[in-house]
C-alpha cells in the first residue's frame, strides 16, 4: 500500500456558494459550522463525501456543503444512502434529517439501516417540532404538546430517539446538542471513524416554533445539573461541583449526592461497548422519565459488528473466485438445458 | 428394463400439428414439475413451445379443494406456437377439483387422464360433487381414461426403500410417463434430471425414474390410448435454444445490459408477487457484478436503486401494481435528478390486492400519469417471455443514454409463461456508453445538456472537482440549483417533457402483421397480449378476412410512425387486458376511432375470443 497524501482542507473549503435560508437563530446553523469543521479534519478527499437529506428544514443541508449532496424526498434518505454507500462503499456518506423526516414518515428506513449496519453517519436534528409545515407537533415532542395541529395538547406519547436506535441494534448510539461546538464535532469524528452505521442525536433549538425545547439540558448554566455525560469506564457522576452520581439499585437507577454516604466507587462504571445493550437502555430510559434523573448525553454503545456493504463485497469477491472477475456474459446465457437446432 | 426409443414413433400413430395439455392437481401433487419437464422434454426434441403455469395465491391450499387447484398448460407443436393454447387437448385431473375446475376448459371429445385413487368420497365431497362423475355420464362429452395411479406407483415401488407416502408422491411422474408416451416423447431427458435433481437421494431418484418408466409401459402394454400421437420438430431458425420464463429472461436482459455498460448492476426489491423471481434470479449472479438489496418496504427499494444510480451503478427496482403505486414519489424524484433506473412492473390482477398470481394489463395509464406533477417517463413493454430478454435490455438501454427512469410493463403471464429462447452471442450485443462526465470545463453545470438527446451529464461522486447537490426541488437550467423561478419551472418541465418524446427519433419502424398499406380493420396491441393477437389475425387472414395488426413495444412515447399506420385502415381495435387504456391514449394522441376489446378476468385472452371479435367488427353482431 502506497502511502495516503495528506488531505488539507478546512472548513471554508467545505462551505458551497449556496445562501443559507434557515430562519435566524436556527440551530441548523450551528450544526452546519461544526459538520463543516469536523469533516474538514476527517482525511477524506471533498469528493469522496455525500451528504443525503430528506425532506424539512434540516434536510436543505446538502445545498450548504461543498460536498456531493443528495437532497431525497421524506423520510427516505437512510434508504437511499444505503444505495450510495452499497454501490460505492468507498464514499463517506453522510445522511442528515429531522424528527418528523426520520421518526416520523422515515421511521422504517432508519431502523434497517440500523439493524443492517451499513456504514452511514446519521445526524438527526431534534428539534420536537415540524418547523417546515410551520409547527405541528412531532414523534419526539411528547404528550400534552400544544401546537397548531395540537391545541389542547397532543395525546401522543414520544419517542425517544436513542431508545429507538438503540432498540434496532444500532453499532454506535450518540447524543449532543447544536450549541456544544466541541462535543459535537468530537462526536462526529468518533462517528466517521466507526465501521457500521453511527446515530447521533443532536439537540437542536427551533427558535420560531419550539424555541427553548432544550434550554435547560444544553444551556450553559443549567446543563451540568441537567445532564449526566457518558464517559467510557467511568461512573456516572454529574452536576456543577460533580456533587452527583448515578446508582443502579437492582434495575432502578437514582441519584445520590455523593460525600458521606455514597462515594464514587458505589457509581454505575459506564461501558459503552457491551454487546448486550441493556446497560445502554436502562440508561437511555433515564431521558424519558419523570425529570428527576438528568438526561444522558454522549456516547451510549460503539460495538463492531460487520457491515452490510462489505459482507456484500465479500460475497461479490467470493463468487468471483474461480474466474478472477466476472466470468464471461456468455457463459451465463447458456446455462441450463439448452438444445442446438441446425 | 431398457429405455425407449427417442425418435422411432410407436405402431398406430398420428401425426398433429400442435397439441395443448393442461396437468391439473393439488399444490402439493408436483403439477408445475410434471408440465416443466413436459416442455423441457418437448422443446429438446424440437417442438416450439408456450407455457403457462396456473397456481392459487395460497402456497399449500388445503389438500382437494378447488381454490387449492394448481395448473400448468402447454402448447407445443411444430408450427410457431405463440400462446399456450386456448383449450386443452388432453387434461390431467390428479383429483376431483382439479377436474372440476378444468374440464370446462377441455375441447369436446378431448382425452381426460384420471388418478381413479383420489376419487374417494371424501374428495368427492370437497370438489363439490353430489355423485362420482367417473360413475355418471355427465363426462360422456370427452374420452375419459381412469388409471389407479396411486396402486399401480405403489405396485412399482415395491421393493423401495422409501417410506408409502413417499412412494405416493412420485405419482405424477406415473402420468408424465403415460403423457410421454402418448406423445412418443422420449425419456432420457427427464431421467437424467431427475438422477441429477436427486444426486444425494439415490432410493429417491431411482423410485422416481422406475415410476416414469412404469407410467410409459403402462401405457404402452395396457393399450389405455385409442392411438398415439407424434407432433414433429418446428422449423425455427437455427441456433443454440433454452427454455426461459419471463421472469428470467427480464433478470438476463438486464445483467447484459449492465454488462455491455461496464456498469454494476443493483437491485433494490421487496417480495412481491409475481415479481419476485427476478430477485432471486438477479440474487444468485453475484459474479456478474450484481448487488441486491432484500428492502424493507418498496420505497425504500427503488430509493436504494436510486442511490445506486446516483453512485455510478446500474439502479434497478422490480416489483407489481400495489409496489409501483407505493414508488410513484420516488420514481418523480429519480426522473427530476435525472438519473438512470429501471423499474420493471410485472402486472397482475388489480385494483388493490387483486388477483396477485393473475394477469392483468391495467397499470398501463398509472405508470403514464401515476405521479404528481408533470413527469413523463418512458414505457417499453414486453411481448413474450423470451422478449422479456430484449425489452429489459432496451429499457436500460433508454434509461443509461438518456438519464431518465424508464418503466418496464410485463405482466403475471410473461413472468411465470416459458417459450425457447434463441441464446443470443453476447459479444453482438451492442455496447452502452454511461459517458460518465469526468471533465466539468472552467464551471460544472450539473444541468446542461446534449443537444440531440437532451440528457444532462452522469456525475459519479468521487470524481474530483464537480461535487455538486441534486435533488427534487425545481432546479435551475444549466445550473441545478434551486429555483422558484417561474419561468425556469416551465422550461424545465418541457425540457423533461421534450428529452423522452425525443426517445421516438431513434425508435425502429412499426411492424404490421398483415396489409401493410392499409385495410378493413387493424388490431393495436402491447404486451403480454402478443401471442393471442398474432395467432387470431394469422387465423382471421388465412380464412379470407382482410384483417392486420401491430403491437407496440414502446409506449411512451410512441412510434413516429403509428399515427400514420392508423389513418390506413377503416376500424382500429385494441385488445387489452383491462378495462380500456392504451384506447384512451390513442384515441387522445391522434384522434382517431379507436375502439376497445376488454376482459378482466386474471387470464390471458384465447384465439378464439379474438377471432369472435374480430368478426364483430367486420361484420356486426353475430
Amino acid at each position: 500500500m502506497s502511502e495516503q497524501p495528506i488531505i488539507s482542507l478546512s472548513r471554508s473549503d467545505l462551505v458551497s456558494d449556496q445562501e443559507v435560508r434557515w430562519c435566524p437563530g436556527c440551530g441548523d446553523y450551528a450544526i452546519l459550522k461544526h459538520v463543516q469543521s469536523a469533516l474538514a479534519d476527517l482525511q477524506v478527499p471533498r469528493e469522496n463525501m455525500v451528504v443525503v437529506s430528506g425532506i424539512g428544514c434540516a434536510a436543505r443541508f446538502p445545498y450548504y456543503m461543498n460536498t456531493y449532496g443528495f437532497h431525497t424526498i421524506h423520510g427516505r434518505s437512510p434508504a437511499l444512502a444505503t444505495g450510495v454507500k452499497m454501490a460505492n462503499p468507498e464514499l463517506s456518506v453522510w445522511v442528515v434529517g429531522g424528527d418528523g423526516d426520520m421518526m416520523s414518515i422515515g421511521g422504517n428506513h432508519l431502523i434497517h439501516a440500523l439493524r443492517r449496519n451499513i456504514d452511514l453517519t446519521i445526524l438527526l436534528f431534534n428539534n420536537e417540532i415540524y418547523g417546515l409545515t410551520k409547527g405541528q407537533f412531532s414523534p419526539t415532542s411528547g404528550l400534552g404538546k400544544r401546537t397548531k395541529s395540537s391545541p389542547l395538547g397532543s395525546i401522543d406519547p414520544a419517542f425517544d430517539p436513542v431508545s429507538l436506535a438503540l432498540g434496532a441494534g444500532a453499532t454506535f448510539v450518540g447524543r449532543t446538542a447544536d450549541m456544544w461546538g466541541k462535543h459535537c464535532q468530537a462526536m462526529l469524528k468518533e462517528a466517521h471513524a466507526h465501521k457500521g452505521a453511527a446515530f447521533i442525536e443532536i439537540l437542536q433549538n427551533c427558535i420560531i416554533f419550539n424555541d427553548g425545547a432544550f434550554a435547560h439540558e444544553v444551556g450553559k448554566k443549567t446543563k451540568d445539573d441537567a445532564t449526566v455525560e457518558l464517559i467510557h469506564g467511568e461512573p456516572l457522576i454529574f452536576g456543577k461541583e460533580s456533587q452527583f452520581g448515578i446508582l443502579a439499585d437492582g434495575l432502578e437507577l437514582k441519584v445520590v449526592e455523593l460525600g458521606e454516604e455514597f462515594s464514587a466507587e458505589d457509581l454505575l462504571v459506564y461501558d459503552k461497548t457491551k454487546l448486550n445493550p441493556g446497560m445502554a437502555q436502562m440508561i437511555a430510559a433515564m431521558g424519558v422519565s419523570d425529570g428527576s434523573l438528568p438526561l444522558p448525553v454522549g456516547m451510549f454503545r460503539q460495538v463492531q459488528r460487520p457491515t452490510y456493504e462489505h459482507s456484500m463485497e465479500d460475497q461479490v469477491r467470493s463468487a468471483q473466485q474461480d474466474t478472477g472477475g466476472k466470468p464471461p456474459l456468455q457463459s451465463l446465457f447458456n446455462q441450463g438445458d439448452t438444445w442446438t437446432v441446425d | 428394463m431398457s429405455t425407449p426409443p427417442s425418435s422411432a414413433p410407436p405402431e398406430h400413430s398420428e401425426q398433429l400439428e400442435s397439441v395443448v395439455i393442461r396437468f391439473a392437481g393439488d399444490s402439493g401433487d408436483g403439477v408445475q414439475l410434471t408440465g416443466t419437464q413436459f416442455t423441457k422434454t418437448s422443446a429438446l426434441v424440437g417442438n416450439d413451445i408456450s407455457t403457462l403455469p396456473d397456481f392459487p395465491a395460497e402456497i399449500r391450499a388445503p389438500a382437494g379443494t378447488l381454490f387449492g387447484v394448481s395448473g400448468f398448460q402447454l402448447q407445443f407443436g411444430s408450427t410457431e406456437i405463440r400462446t399456450p393454447g386456448d383449450r386443452p387437448d388432453v387434461l390431467v385431473a390428479f383429483n376431483p377439483a382439479a377436474l372440476k375446475t378444468n374440464i370446462d376448459r377441455l375441447r369436446k371429445g378431448g382425452l381426460v387422464l384420471i388418478n381413479s385413487a383420489s376419487f374417494t368420497s371424501r374428495n368427492l365431497e370437497k370438489a363439490g360433487y353430489e355423485s362420482n362423475p367417473l360413475e355418471d355420464e355427465s363426462l360422456s362429452a370427452w374420452q375419459v381414461i381412469t388409471v389407479d395411479m396411486t396402486k399401480l406407483t405403489r405396485e412399482a415401488l415395491k421393493e423401495s426403500p422409501l417410506r408409502t407416502k413417499d412412494k405416493d408422491r412420485a405419482k405424477n411422474l406415473f402420468a408424465l410417463g403415460m403423457v410421454y408416451f402418448l406423445y412418443s416423447r422420449p425419456l432420457e431427458h427427464t431421467i437424467s434430471w431427475l438422477e441429477n435433481k436427486f444426486a444425494k437421494k439415490p432410493d429417491v431418484a431411482a423410485a422416481n425414474v422406475k415410476t416414469l418408466k412404469t407410467g410409459y409401459y403402462y401405457a404402452e402394454t395396457a393399450e389405455v390410448f385409442r392411438s398415439t400421437y407424434s407432433v414433429p420438430e418446428a422449423t425455427v431458425a437455427p441456433g443454440l435454444y433454452r427454455n426461459v420464463t419471463g421472469n428470467q429472461a427480464t433478470a438476463l436482459g438486464l445483467v447484459s445490459a449492465a454488462r455491455k455498460a461496464d456498469l454494476d448492476l443493483f437491485l433494490g426489491s421487496y417480495p412481491i408477487t409475481p415479481a419476485s423471481d427476478i430477485l432471486h434470479e438477479l440474487s444468485n449472479l453475484r459474479a456478474h457484478g450484481v448487488k441486491t438489496l432484500q428492502a424493507e418496504d418498496e420505497i425504500a427499494a427503488i430509493c436504494a436503486a436510486i442511490g445506486a444510480s446516483y453512485a455510478g451503478s446500474l439502479g434497478i427496482t422490480s416489483t407489481s401494481g400495489p409496489g409501483l403505486a407505493l414508488k410513484g414519489e420516488a420514481l418523480g424524484l429519480a426522473m427530476m435528478v435525472e438519473l438512470p433506473l429501471v423499474v420493471i412492473n410485472v402486472q397482475r390482477g388489480g385494483p388493490s390486492t387483486g388477483l396477485p398470481t393473475k394477469t392483468e394489463q391495467a397499470d398501463l395509464l398509472m405508470s403514464m400519469y401515476g405521479r404528481n406533477g408533470e413527469s413523463p417517463i418512458p414505457i417499453i413493454a414486453a411481448r413474450s417471455p423470451a422478449d422479456c430478454f430484449a425489452a429489459a435490455f432496451e429499457a436500460a438501454q433508454v434509461a443509461i443514454s438518456t438519464r431518465t427512469p424508464v418503466l418496464l410493463l410485463t405482466d403475471g403471464y410473461l413472468a411465470n409463461g416459458s417459450e425457447p429462447w434463441a441464446i443470443p452471442q453476447a459479444d453482438e450485443l451492442p455496447n452502452i456508453d454511461p459517458d460518465f462526465l469526468l471533465d466539468g470545463g472552467e464551471v460544472l453545470q450539473p444541468y446542461a445538456r446534449d443537444p440531440e438527446s437532451l440528457s444532462r451529464p452522469w456525475i459519479k461522486p468521487g470524481t474530483v472537482g464537480l461535487e455538486h447537490r441534486v435533488g427534487g426541488l425545481e432546479k435551475a437550467d444549466l445550473t441545478g440549483n434551486v429555483s422558484y423561478d417561474p419561468a425556469n419551472h416551465h422550461r424545465m418541465c418541457s425540457l423533461r417533457r421534450d428529452k423522452v418524446a425525443r426517445i421516438a427519433d431513434s425508435l425502429p419502424p412499426t411492424t404490421i402483421t398483415g396489409s401493410q398499406t392499409g385495410g378493413d380493420l387493424l388490431l393495436v396491441g402491447w404486451g403480454g397480449t402478443y401471442g393471442s393477437i398474432t395467432t387470431a389475425v394469422h387465423k382471421a387472414r388465412a380464412a379470407g378476412k382482410d384483417v392486420s395488426s401491430v403491437h407496440l413495444r414502446n409506449i411512451n412515447p410512441l412510434p413516429p410512425d403509428l399515427g400514420d399506420i392508423l389513418r390506413r385502415y377503416d376500424k382500429i381495435l385494441v385488445p387489452e387486458l383491462n378495462l380500456g387504456q392504451l384506447v384512451r391514449i390513442l384515441r387522445a394522441e391522434y384522434l382517431v376511432d379507436a375502439r376497445g376489446c376488454n376482459k378482466v378476468q386474471g387470464l390471458p385472452f384465447t384465439v378464439n375470443e379474438l377471432i369472435a371479435a374480430i368478426d364483430a367488427e367486420l361484420y356486426g353482431e353475430a
